[in-house]
């Protein structure tokens, strides 16, 4: 089975969603990424979603499911680059993603746990 | 075979074309009171005349539906489209045809045949109001059209910071362009705060709220504060009233004390920035 890679960078994890997911590969990363975090120790995850361009319920769903899971973990998720006609989607289908921190790209994304890091110390 | 309604109809007018148009042309001058010229109506009038003389002329010569009057359908279009664009009035339009039955009443008289040539001219005159009509009702959504573009403009205030002023209802049409063009600008300037101005919203019910907050919503999830500014007192006592919650959204009374908290919370330093550019 496919699955998406999780890169370390720093005390973060980057996984980039570069093609269409399936339920099956959805799963995957979210067991991958808690193994990941527990192994590496990170304090934040950043989920680039710039490519994807179709988002159902359930990819919703993931995206909470993901945060909560890092959450538990002491880790950060912030979710960037979603696409406008992403954002009107998930609004209509009545998943606001609260309690996710969201960035307009990686870079902000990477800047935003950082300082969010940095007035927790 | 010739048209037997129309007898001699058609040669007497023929050969007395040229005071035809001039009987033809004074009235319908008359009506338009000089806003095209002369020249301009003569070459109009008389080409329609042609038309029209050749198509009555023609075997089909009492049908106006007929593929005779092609030519003269065209002409008449052409010129009720020119009328409808140039803003003249429906009677103006109607008259440029209508008078032709009083012209050729006067120049070459009335007889038997001159009814039949009268409901031809009838026929012609509802169809050109028809064609006004229906040009009039493209010029109307063309301009829907570009209200739509025109009145969804957003502006860049500062590195960073997008306004987006609201002018005008704001309809589920107009909210989705809205929605649309601000989170499209958000990608493309990359910009973190959004202020929407309602200055200009004549009136804020629960629907527009739903739209605005589906707007901030989306923003959100992609990465974007966005703040409402330009409440005045009356909108302020309608949200209020019917239970509009905004919840954590930033709400300001002007888009001055709006920029002022987006420049905050980006933290920039205006009197640095200022003294950086020289001025």
């Amino acid at each position: 089975m496919e699955r998406l890679p999780i890169l370390k960078i720093g005390q973060m994890l980057l996984v980039s969603i570069q093609v269409d997911l399936r339920d099956d590969m959805v799963i995957a990363l979210q067991e991958d990424l808690a193994d990941r975090i527990v192994e590496t120790g990170a304090r934040g995850v950043v989920i680039d979603i710039t490519a994807l361009d179709i988002v159902d319920s359930f990819t919703g769903r993931m995206l909470a499911t993901i945060a909560a899971l890092s959450r538990v973990l002491d880790a950060e998720t912030v979710v960037v680059g979603m696409r406008p006609a992403v954002a009107i989607t998930l609004v209509e289908l009545g998943l606001s993603l609260d309690g996710i921190k969201t960035a307009l790209d990686v870079e902000r994304g990477m800047r935003l746990l950082s300082s969010a890091r940095g007035t927790a110390r | 075979m010739t048209s037997e309604p129309f007898g001699d109809l058609i040669d007497r007018c023929r050969a007395a074309e040229d005071d035809l148009v001039r009987r033809w042309r004074a009235d319908v001058a008359a009506s338009l009171r000089g806003r095209i010229s002369e020249i301009e109506l003569d070459k109009e009038l008389r080409e329609i005349l042609d038309a029209v003389l050749s198509a009555v002329a023609s075997a089909d010569g009492a049908d106006t539906r007929s593929a005779a009057y092609g030519e003269v359908r065209a002409l008449l279009v052409d010129l009720s489209r020119g009328r409808a664009l140039q803003g003249f009035s429906p009677r103006e339009t109607a008259i440029s045809v209508f008078a032709l039955k009083k012209a050729v009443r006067d120049s070459v008289g009335t007889g038997p045949e001159f009814t039949a040539f009268s409901d031809v001219i009838d026929e012609l005159g509802l169809f050109t109001f028809e064609s006004y009509a229906k040009t009039r009702e493209e010029v109307i959504s063309n301009q829907a059209e570009q209200l739509l573009e025109l009145a969804t403009p957003v502006v860049k205030l500062w590195q960073g910071v997008v306004a987006l002023p609201l002018v005008g209802t704001l309809d589920s049409a107009r909210a989705q362009v809205v929605m649309e063009k601000l989170l499209q600008t958000l990608v493309d300037t990359g910009s973190e705060y959004a202020i929407i101005d309602i200055t200009g919203v004549p009136a804020v019910d629960t629907q527009v709220a739903q739209h605005l907050l589906k707007t901030i919503v989306a923003a959100r999830l992609m990465g974007a504060e966005c703040i409402i500014s330009g409440i005045r007192p009356q909108i302020a006592q309608t949200i209020v009233a019917l239970g509009i919650e905004f919840g954590d959204i930033a709400t300001k009374a002007t888009l001055a004390d709006a920029l002022l908290l987006a420049l905050g919370r980006i933290g920039v330093d205006v009197t640095a920035e200022m003294s950086k550019r020289g001025l």
